[in-house]
């Protein structure tokens, strides 16, 4: 399979073509048919694939070049001078990225075929969440920056057409190009990265461009060397994809695509891609100081700021929305503080969980028939009880309670985080409180939704449970959120974190700081830093229960009493506001002004119709000379018979002219 | 034996006199006449050459001409009568259906 390695991305373009093309008047029968074999045998290739990894290879890196796509040969000395192929890797980092993407995307297919079940342009939304796996598939797998961006662009586009797939809506289509639009900014500096390193290196492709930067000396504080201003602008796009500080606003409007829409892409896989390509490009960011350190300001900074105002969200997937960003962020985090494998044993986690979040949201909102805001629900936890249990467990996960998945992922990234030198201490403060605030919002969502007194019309709204093609994934996702952690969890009892030593060959030993305590005393660190998340985490549940469930008054008068700050946190600081008096109210000034009506209008369809004018002008002055008037006429013919005369003798009146001087 | 340049001179004489007349005057059949005199001035010009050089070609040329006159006249009088009958003048003036 590894020699072969193609087919994962390959079956669900396949399937993207076949729904996309011919799917318009088949039954939804034959539409699932086509996109869930696509996904499903894609996700049984990637195990194989994984597998011959593994067991026939050893773990060793895997790279395999399909074909030529840019070649620039070099026609003096031989070689190439830029070459950008269909180059196929695997490694450790991509196992997981692959595993991940096929094995939730095709989960989450499953539950489209019950929750898309009685909409319109069925097609058409498989075939482009088929088209998103393949961009997804390639991004994790190319094995150089050009193919990369090829799936990033790819994924940028995939989720252009699903947040806008109402697109009748003009919210939804505004999301979209929100969407795309927030993206092309980031893209912009992942290009002018690429540029910069492919300058600088003259390769782009991943074990060359990394085998050569390795030796260069590393860059302080304050140098603003080549690999600083490369990951800066890298993690530029990076932030774009990754919905960070400041280019985050285009996720929560995302929302207005199917909610398994959200789930795959803007919580799941998408979303993570800005986090794999700084892991993956790790050797050039741990070359700058500045690089990583901006790098964890950002992300923590995003997890606080998000945090807090998916406090005050009503919308059950604005709350989700914000949760993501804030996660997010967890994983720049621990990215930036070195721990490149707690970032990624996060990504996966919170795959599990937020796509188990985001799809029982959905499930919610459809025995709701469609409302989304939390105050009008309450006391569904008797009516939809899986629906219930799966997302309880994904709340408990996401908030960090042990066993489950989340309190591994986020534990190593806080551990990481406290004992980063120097300076690590405000990151892990200000990560625990995000934790604290987590734990608060998404027990505020539970018990808003399913506990309390019941705050809708039972003769409008007719709660149902949902089909088994939706909680079958939200079952398996359970699972998945409660075992997901279980590879780091020996560490905890003394043993190896089984999921860092599996990434090791990738990113090498990380916690350089460790090195300078005992193995008991780093031990010893790791438990109590546990011990304080998991408090953190239930006084926020504590916090959530009492004032939602025990003093169901109180929220409202905090609210009032803090008028100022419930304000600017509901309507999300007014960043968006910001942005549009800031950004696109002069774009648009000027876009209006000079660009349409100055150089458009005057200086384009001048130039044409002054063109135009021009020839009339000509026209109305040599018209004159046909006056109408015979005898005008034969004063030129006589005028032109002179003229004839004087070329024809011009030679000889010069001579004659010249003789008589 | 008279000189050739004496015809010559005679000749542009009368086909000066015949261009300013087609200029100037404005009744058409003067116009005509002076179509006329112009043809006329320089058939005498062939002749003249013929005469010098001792060759026919020039006299040959002026039968055409006059072929060509002849014809010239029947249209042109033809033209003439149906513009006096039109518009009951012969000013050349008068003729502008073209004008702006």
């Amino acid at each position: 399979m590894l020699d072969h390695l193609w087919i994962i991305p390959l079956l669900p373009l396949l399937g993207a073509a076949t729904n996309g093309l011919f799917g318009k008047n088949w039954p939804n029968k034959v539409v699932n048919g086509v996109a869930l074999n696509a996904t499903g045998f894609s996700f049984l290739a990637a195990l194989e694939a994984v597998r011959e990894f593994i067991y026939v290879r050893n773990q060793e890196l895997f790279r395999k070049e399909f074909f030529d796509w840019i070649v620039i040969p070099n026609l003096v000395s031989g070689g190439n001078l830029f070459r950008a192929g269909f180059d196929l890797q695997m490694d450790q980092l991509t196992v997981v990225m692959v595993l991940v993407v096929t094995g939730v995307g095709f989960l989450i297919h499953i539950y489209s075929t019950g929750y898309m079940a009685h909409e319109g342009g069925y097609y058409r939304f498989f075939s482009y969440l088929n088209l998103f796996m393949f961009f997804m598939l390639i991004l994790v797998l190319a094995a150089n920056y050009v193919l990369l961006f090829v799936g990033w662009e790819g994924v940028g586009l995939s989720s252009y057409l699903l947040i806008g797939f109402y697109f009748l809506k003009k919210s939804a289509s505004d999301a979209g190009k929100k969407a795309f639009i927030v993206n092309r900014i980031g893209d912009f500096g992942f290009m002018l990265g690429m540029f910069l390193l492919f300058k600088t290196f003259g390769t782009l492709d991943f074990t060359q461009l990394f085998a050569k930067a390795e030796p260069w000396s590393h860059e302080g504080w304050g140098q603003f060397g080549t690999f600083t201003v490369a990951c800066l602008l890298l993690f530029m796009g990076a932030c774009g994809k990754s919905a960070q500080l400041p280019l985050y606003v285009w996720l929560p409007d995302a929302m207005e695509g199917p909610t398994p829409v959200s789930a795959l892409i803007h919580a799941a896989t998408m979303v993570t891609a800005g986090v794999y390509v700084v892991a993956r490009s790790h050797i050039l960011f741990t070359h700058s100081e500045i690089a990583m350190v901006v790098v964890a300001v950002v992300g923590c900074a995003t997890a606080f700021f998000a945090a807090t105002i998916g406090l005050v969200q009503t919308d059950i997937k604005k709350v989700l929305a914000y949760s993501t960003v804030s996660q997010l962020g967890y994983m720049f985090l621990g990215c930036g503080v070195g721990a490149f494998g707690a970032g990624i044993f996060h990504l996966m986690t919170h795959a599990f969980f937020k796509a188990l979040l985001f799809l029982a949201a959905g499930s919610v909102i459809h025995a709701m028939g469609g409302e989304q805001n939390m105050l009008h629900m309450g006391g569904l936890s008797k009516k939809i009880k899986v629906t219930y249990w799966t997302m309880l467990i994904a709340t408990l996960a996401i908030a960090g309670f042990p066993p489950l998945a989340g309190f591994f992922s986020k534990d190593s990234i806080l551990y990481a985080a406290f004992i980063r030198e120097p300076g690590g201490h405000p990151l892990y403060i200000v990560g625990l409180l995000t934790a604290l605030l987590t734990s608060f919002y998404m027990f505020r969502l539970i018990f808003l939704t399913f506990h309390g007194q019941q705050r809708y019309d039972e003769h409008h709204v007719h709660v149902h449970e949902s089909p088994w093609s939706m909680l079958g994934p939200l079952a398996i996702l359970a699972v998945l959120s409660i075992v997901g952690g279980w590879m780091a969890a020996p560490s905890f009892w003394g043993g190896e974190d089984r999921f860092a030593s599996f990434l090791t060959p990738v990113f090498g030993v990380a916690h350089q700081a460790e090195g300078a305590m005992s193995e008991a005393a780093a031990h010893k660190l790791e438990l109590s830093l546990a011990f304080v998340a998991v408090v953190a985490a239930l006084i926020g549940l504590l916090t959530a229960f009492w004032l939602y469930l025990k003093q169901p008054g109180k929220p409202a008068e905090i609210a009032k009493s803090l008028k100022p700050i419930y304000t600017s946190l509901y309507n999300k600081y007014y960043v968006d506001e910001l942005y549009g008096a800031a950004i696109v109210k002069p774009l648009l000034a000027i876009s209006t002004n000079v660009l349409w009506k100055v150089i458009d209008v005057e200086a384009i369809d001048g130039t044409v119709n002054g063109i135009a004018h021009g020839a009339t002008a000509t026209g109305d002055v040599a018209r004159r000379t046909q006056s109408g008037n015979t005898r005008s006429y034969a004063v030129w013919v006589v005028i032109g018979a002179l003229a004839v005369l004087v070329i024809i003798f011009w030679p000889a009146i010069r001579a004659l002219a010249g003789g008589a001087q | 034996m008279v000189p050739t340049n004496y015809y010559l001179v005679l000749s542009a004489i009368l086909f000066g006199l015949g261009t300013v007349a087609f200029v100037f005057k404005r009744n058409i059949i003067t116009i005509f006449m002076s179509i006329e005199l112009m043809l006329n001035a320089v058939n005498l010009a062939f002749v003249a050459f013929s005469q010098a050089f001792g060759k026919v070609h020039g006299q040959v040329f002026v039968l055409f001409v006059i072929v060509v006159a002849a014809a010239e006249a029947a249209v042109g009088l033809g033209i003439i009568i149906l513009i006096q009958r039109n518009r009951q003048s012969l000013n050349v003036e008068k003729v502008n259906l073209l004008k702006l």
